[in-house]
């Protein structure tokens, strides 16, 4: 499977998802700066985390306008699996991929530490590696990670079971206690803790291998198996 | 503050302009001597900054001379913008601290974030991917609203800096003591990595090569901060407020990835960041270094707002800014580089063959200064130095013990201590884990760094305990050292080198130059000891205010080499029934110790002793017990003793306890300072293993599960305690002391 592991001026977290697809899970991926990158070959694309133009404007707004997310919606829409992690996910809000916005941290200051999470749907191509209602415990690194979204779309994600991860103790007010969410469709999945950053024992935690694994697992699935 | 009219030569001695600018009558004199004429306004100011004692060292200089700085490993010692170790495999890491403490007391988001910017431009202006940063912070006791406030906003800006440009902050030390309280101390240190044939110096050598200046405009900000550092902080500092520079972590970023791709394209010769004194300082050194000299038109430098004059851009310490030196014919290569990242790269001048620092602005000569004068001839001062009065005061006087009434009481007013307790709500806004290398976060004896691909890792730490170099200079400079390569060979790593942040009063008090001369003298005792060399460092003085000087508080950043990532030892106890062990035995010492803070409110007597041989064979056998697998958990005995080590390695460890039995005397045994101890576990199965690597260890009880810590002491029980009651005390300690008013 090929990753396309996007960076844009200010990403900081590129280098970290790349180590995470290509050295710990060993499969193809490159780094594609945003500029002249085509990404037509590429199976999956990842976003990552930092602080993409500083975070000036809005977390993810310059971002968002960027020619390169175009080819992301096109990529989006054709079911290939996106994956946005941290600044990555309020790129994707930004962008319109994913419902919602952000808002500082409840206590307004920037928090980072392990945190566990809840896998509320199992039933997607990043989580079908774990159980429903397994607990996991990912690293959150963020400052503005208070997800907020109004009482209709709430509604609407908890419907279409859209609320893929939940935190067990809320660290920064975001409404009921998300943590990742994707999309309708299934294939475009925002996440605010680092799964990248839970790879390996070493750093504290590997509970972010599964969610790799079930990516490329499913993908096999259907694009290898079937061929 | 600033002189914006521009005087003339004439009027510049006539009315002792240069005094303005932090130069004496005789460096004015020297100046004339050098140029054979008088200096214009531009050229006063250049020399102003590249004298003053934060460029040029002119009075801390033949002090740091004394400190070791070689060894076999040690690629690049003090001089350059860092210092370099190897650490096998044709790699090495580049380290160094700086201090941003003027800044911080007048603007300390501003200040901190700056400071960070700084160092880290420090590691990869030398070719080095910055892999980590770490800080050494002091404040005033938490109790009145500004110190909240600097001490907040500090964090926030260190957060604000580092979170953004993805270098985690791993971890670092905050103390605080009423000597900070008008004069903070911000010291940042960053660690890079670097391939051997990656390093770069800052050189601009070929005579006809191009310099090049990269990065965002020149701006009227942070002009004379070198100045400004090297003086006295004055009670009316805000109005040098227009001193401290304004950073863009994003633009860093930038530069960072530009700078680093930059190294591989071999039409670079040299490279140095714009730091103190920018322009002047980083033009000036590339040329004394590379034996050259240096041409530059300011016309060609990229200016934030119109019409600032060349004094004004040649002492604006703007931020975020580099000069390379170029391949003649080559500099669109570079150029191209840096404009995919958005920056802006700019030829400003050339390498010419006259050693001479020459400017042009407007058409005409506004600056023409033989070089290496200028940047390495600075005047250096031997200055007088009298042993403190207070001193002869503290040896006089008997070592007692503090009388303490309850001491279970007692352990927990010393956990609730700022200096003691739980540094959570500061590290918990640094991103610590970016880049995917921390092995073990902030909170832990020292940070360990793994380098990916391969079996090893690095450790770092920052220590120094102000209080003991205070009551006794060279033994507090000898325990500063020791305590840093303690923390280091309890992470399982074998320390490398060292680089210092030297933060002193005013030096032309004797009382004070005696302090730097006997704390530098213990430091290197120390250093050569335990074989870590000084490879890099910073020196900042006038760190007083309203006539009180800060506790000499010489900062130690340390980093060592986990040879295996095996050797990763935690600083907290991990199982039960793990045999616990003490190395080195108590001793009647508490001047200078957080048990004399509370009950005394002051700091008086004699520091704990500290013999060097002893710590020397001590961290030896430690570590080989360690690199053979017998240990399960090691910490440094430090602040509050033994009482306060053990509480904090069940801490966090959910259900954890300790059963512990002493003989002695029950205050001792529990809140002494002695030095060179360790608190050790071990699996019962290694207990002889152990106990035949490691001289001085003796066996003090067992890890339990009852999340109880239980200490007695010749058979009485003093201790008794929930590990859940005093571990909130603990950590619930700073956000209440932020919290409440005053």
């Amino acid at each position: 499977m090929k990753f396309a592991v996007i960076v844009f001026p200010g990403s900081n977290c590129d280098r970290d998802m790349y180590h995470a697809v290509k050295e710990v899970l060993g499969e193809e991926a490159d780094l594609l700066w945003y500029e002249n990158s085509n990404l037509e070959n590429y199976d999956a694309i990842l976003i990552p985390g930092g602080f993409s133009y500083g975070d000036y404007l809005r977390c993810g707004a310059v971002a968002a306008t960027s020619d390169v997310m175009k080819q992301v919606r096109e990529h989006a829409e054709r079911g290939k699996p996106v994956l946005g992690v941290c600044n990555g996910f309020q790129i994707l809000t930004e962008s319109g991929l994913l419902p919602g916005a952000f808002m500082r941290n409840q206590n307004v200051s920037f928090m980072c530490h392990q945190e566990e999470l809840v896998v509320e749907n199992n039933e997607t191509v990043f989580t079908s590696g774990y159980e429903k209602g397994e607990i996991v415990r990912f690293p959150i690194a963020h400052g503005e990670g208070n997800y907020f979204c109004d009482e209709e779309a709430l509604q609407q994600l908890k419907a279409n079971n859209q609320i893929v991860f939940t935190y067990k103790n809320n660290p920064n007010g975001s409404v009921s206690d998300i943590a990742g969410i994707m999309n309708k469709e299934g294939n475009v999945l925002g996440l605010m803790p680092h799964p990248e950053r839970a790879m390996e024992a070493i750093l504290g935690s590997d509970d972010g291998m599964k969610l790799f694994k079930s990516l490329v697992e499913n993908w096999r699935k259907t694009y290898v198996t079937n061929a | 503050m600033l002189q914006t009219r521009e005087w003339s030569p004439g009027q510049i001695e006539e009315n002792k302009i240069y005094r303005e600018m932090g130069l004496s009558d005789e460096e004015y004199q020297m100046i004339k001597d050098i140029l054979k004429r008088q200096p214009n306004f531009t050229e006063t100011g250049i020399f102003s900054v590249m004298w003053s004692e934060h460029c040029s060292y002119k009075t801390s200089k033949p002090l740091l001379k004394k400190f070791p700085t070689k060894a076999p490993n040690v690629l690049q010692g003090p001089g350059e913008g860092a210092g370099i170790i190897d650490i096998g495999d044709h790699q090495a890491v580049v380290f160094k601290v700086e201090s941003h403490n003027h800044p911080s007391a007048v603007e300390p988001y501003q200040g901190a974030a700056t400071g960070v910017g700084g160092i880290i431009r420090d590691i990869f202006s030398m070719g080095a991917r910055p892999i980590a940063s770490m800080n050494s912070l002091r404040f005033g006791n938490l109790t009145n609203e500004r110190t909240k406030y600097l001490f907040t906003e500090v964090v926030n800006g260190i957060a604000g800096y580092g979170n953004c440009v993805g270098v985690p902050t791993v971890g670092g030390e905050v103390q605080f003591d009423d000597s900070y309280e008008e004069n903070p101390l911000v010291n940042a240190m960053a660690i890079g990595l670097i391939n051997h044939d990656d390093i770069q110096k800052g050189i601009a050598a070929g005579i006809g090569n191009t310099i090049l200046y990269a990065g965002p405009p020149t701006g009227r900000d942070g002009i004379h901060g070198a100045t400004f550092a090297s003086d006295d902080l004055a009670e009316d500092a805000d109005k040098d407020r227009p001193s401290v520079q304004v950073g863009d972590p994003f633009m860093e970023k930038l530069l960072i990835e530009a700078c680093l791709e930059v190294i591989h394209n071999d039409a670079l010769v040299g490279m140095q960041d714009m730091g103190a004194a920018g322009l002047t300082s980083s033009a000036s050194e590339m040329a004394s270094k590379a034996g050259t000299g240096l041409e530059m038109n300011l016309d060609l430098v990229p200016q934030r707002e119109p019409n600032m004059s060349a004094y004004e851009m040649m002492l604006s310490e703007s931020q975020e800014r580099m000069l390379l030196c170029v391949e003649q014919g080559r500099e669109q290569e570079i150029i191209d580089i840096f404009e995919k990242y958005g920056l802006k790269a700019v030829p400003v001048g050339k390498v010419i063959e006259e050693r001479v620092f020459r400017i042009k602005h407007h058409g005409e000569v506004v600056a023409d200064i033989p070089v290496d004068p200028l940047a390495e001839d600075a005047p250096v001062y031997e200055m007088p130095s009298e042993e403190a009065k207070y001193f002869r005061e503290f040896q006089q006087m008997e070592n007692t013990v503090p009388g303490v009434e309850n001491h279970q009481e007692m352990l927990k007013k010393l956990l609730q201590q700022p200096t003691i307790a739980s540094k959570e709500w500061v590290y918990d806004q640094y991103d610590s884990m970016v880049q995917t290398n921390t092995a073990v976060a902030p909170g832990s004896d020292a940070a360990v760094i793994r380098i990916k691909g391969h079996d090893k890792a690095i450790a770092i730490t920052t220590d120094c305990n102000s209080r003991y170099i205070y009551l006794d200079p060279e033994t507090g400079g000898k325990i500063a050292v020791a305590e840093a390569a303690r923390n280091i060979i309890c992470s399982g790593a074998k320390p490398l080198g060292l680089t210092d942040g030297l933060n002193f009063g005013n030096p032309s008090n004797p009382e004070i130059y005696w302090q730097m001369e006997k704390a530098t003298d213990g430091m290197s005792a120390a250093c050569t000891a335990l074989s870590t060399p000084v490879i890099s460092g910073n020196v900042s003085l006038y760190n007083q205010s309203k006539g009180k000087s800060i506790f000499p508080t010489p900062v130690v950043g340390m980093v060592g080499l986990h040879k295996s990532l095996d050797h990763i030892t935690p600083s907290f106890f991990q199982h039960e029934d793990d045999i616990v062990y003490v190395i080195g035995d108590a001793k009647k010492e508490f001047g200078g110790s957080e048990l004399q803070n509370i009950l005394q409110g002051k700091y008086e007597g004699r520091a704990p002793e500290i013999d060097l041989n002893v710590e020397a064979k001590r961290q030896k056998q430690l570590l080989e017990a360690i690199q053979s697998g017998v240990v399960v958990s090691a910490h440094d005995l430090a602040e509050g003793g033994l009482g306060v080590a053990l509480a904090e390695s069940v801490f966090g460890r959910k259900g954890l306890g300790a059963t512990v039995e002493l003989t002695g005397d029950v205050t001792v045994e529990l809140f002494s300072e002695t030095q060179s101890r360790f608190i050790v576990t071990v699996k019962a199965e290694n207990q002889e293993k152990f106990e035949s690597l490691v001289d001085d260890a003796k066996q003090i009880g067992k890890v339990t599960t009852d999340g109880t810590i239980q200490v007695s002491i010749n058979n009485d029980m003093v201790i008794k305690q929930d590990v859940k009651e005093l571990e909130e005390l603990w950590r619930g300690a700073i956000p209440s002391l932020l919290k409440s008013k005053e």
